[in-house]
């Protein structure tokens, strides 16, 4: 493992983007800053500008209306970045399947480094989750998409 | 030429400023942890933080001027080395300075906050200009107590305007922290320093609320390596000019090294205390305080000091 690799592994910034959720997701994200699960001694923190993120977590069902948001952002960000779709809707959809304006799941609009299911998933199941992708070799996707 | 090169890179320039503010970046995650009941980053976190920056992908924005944006955040690494080495010199006693350096740091000490500004502008964002026009705002408020105050401790060392005689002045005749106007000047000091740093309650230049991130927002990469850089040297550059100009200097020499260390912890232990403890006040309120109270302050500082108390 290089330095480089080591470094992007030890300080993950977090970009928070919801693509049309149901806002449990959400809380239970900021849940992982709180005191109980302090992800900061993991060097993780979350960002406001999608310039200096690292991680792109994605809750919610991708809907026609936020299909374009989704991929503009994610051509934004600088690589290489990891895509986490986070909780059922994001994964597959979830209860929203045959919803009037589902566009599909997450992975069909940008590609995605991990799936965390659940609905809402627990903290604890995010954090084992990003713990598992770190463990992986570097990530993939560095090009991006059109 | 070479001893200068030597101070610029090396020694109390970028290589060692830079691993010192970043130490105190640390700390001061560190204490922000402890006070929220927390854990807190590991040690080299700072590290890590720059060298992933420094291999991710820099994008330039499509409008705006680009020599300026790649240029602006060189210039701010720039300014605050060139203001570290400045202040560490007379203040670790290494060298004397020059007749009037008090003078040259006031402004080179700027040079960081117009990067920030012109790098905000020229990457073409609305929301980084709105960013540039607080930190313009800023600007304007909090340099007039600085120069009050600096007025007030010229007064008390007795008409000079080298830091090497200021600190001299002190070691003779005691520091200046143990009189009253230079408590009041130490108040307002920290005050104007916490805003120089962008730090709560004075960061509304980058608001992450409302402008997500301001005048950085659409920094990213490499050049964002550089305003962290940037951020860790005055980190260690400006609580080090407070030693000088209220705790009679730092030394590098046997046993005050301890005290040394001390002194600088203490100073930033205030700064992160007040950053931990305070909500943001809106640009208006931020005037107001420096224009109306910290003015009076200073004021006070040098009426008091011309009294000699
Ligand atoms: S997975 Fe469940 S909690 Fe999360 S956004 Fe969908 S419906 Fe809401």
């Amino acid at each position: 493992m290089g330095i480089k690799e080591f470094c992007f592994k030890k300080s993950l910034w977090v970009f928070h983007l919801s693509a049309g959720s149901c806002n449990n997701c959400d809380i239970e994200i900021l849940d992982l800053l709180t005191p109980r699960f302090d992800v900061e001694r993991f060097g993780m923190k979350l960002v406001g500008s999608v310039r200096h993120a690292d991680v792109l977590l994605v809750t919610g069902i991708v809907t026609k209306k936020t299909r374009s948001r989704v991929l503009e952002i994610y051509e934004q960000a600088p690589k290489p970045i990891i895509v986490i779709a986070i909780g059922a809707c994001a994964c597959t959809g979830g209860i929203f399947t045959s919803g009037y304006n589902f566009a599909g799941p997450l992975d069909t609009v940008i590609p995605v480094d991990a799936y965390v299911p659940g609905c809402p998933p627990k903290p604890e199941a995010m954090i084992a989750g990003v713990m598992k992708l770190l463990s992986k070799p570097a990530p993939a996707n560095n090009e991006a998409i059109s | 030429m070479g001893i200068e090169i030597v101070y610029f890179l090396i020694f109390p320039g970028l290589f060692f400023s830079g691993i010192i503010g970043g130490l105190i970046s640390w700390a001061d995650r560190k204490i922000t942890a402890r006070v929220q009941f927390r854990q807190g980053p590991p040690i080299f976190q700072p590290l890590y933080d720059f060298v992933k920056l420094l291999s991710k992908e820099t994008i330039i924005p499509l409008h705006g001027s680009v020599t300026t944006y790649i240029l602006a955040p060189v210039f701010a690494l720039f300014g605050a080395t060139i203001s570290a080495v400045f202040i560490l010199l007379p203040v670790l006693g290494l060298e004397t300075g020059f007749a009037g350096d008090i003078i040259v740091i006031i402004y080179l000490l700027n040079i960081p906050s117009f990067a920030y500004i012109i790098g905000a502008l020229a990457s073409g964002n609305p929301l980084a200009a709105v960013g540039a026009s607080r930190e313009m705002k800023l600007i304007l408020s909090y340099e007039m107590p600085f120069l009050l105050v600096l007025i007030s401790i010229i007064i008390k060392s007795g008409m000079t305007i080298i830091l090497s005689e200021i600190i001299g002045y002190q070691t003779a005749n005691g520091a200046f922290i143990g009189s009253l106007s230079g408590i009041i000047g130490f108040i307002t000091v920290m005050m104007c320093i916490q805003a120089k740093m962008g730090l709560v309650p004075f960061d509304m230049a980058e608001g992450e609320g409302e402008i997500c991130d301001g005048i950085t927002i659409e920094f990213s990469g490499s050049i964002l390596a550089f305003f962290k850089l940037t951020r860790y040297i005055m980190f260690f550059a400006l609580p080090a000019l407070v030693a000088g100009l209220f705790f009679a200097g730092l030394s590098l020499s046997g046993i005050h090294i301890l005290w040394s260390i001390l002194k600088v912890f203490v100073i930033v232990l205030l700064i992160t205390l007040i950053r931990n403890t305070n909500p943001r006040v809106r640009i208006d309120q931020a005037m107001r305080f420096f224009w109306l109270w910290m003015n009076l302050f200073a004021i006070i500082s040098i009426v008091l000091a011309l009294m000699g108390i």
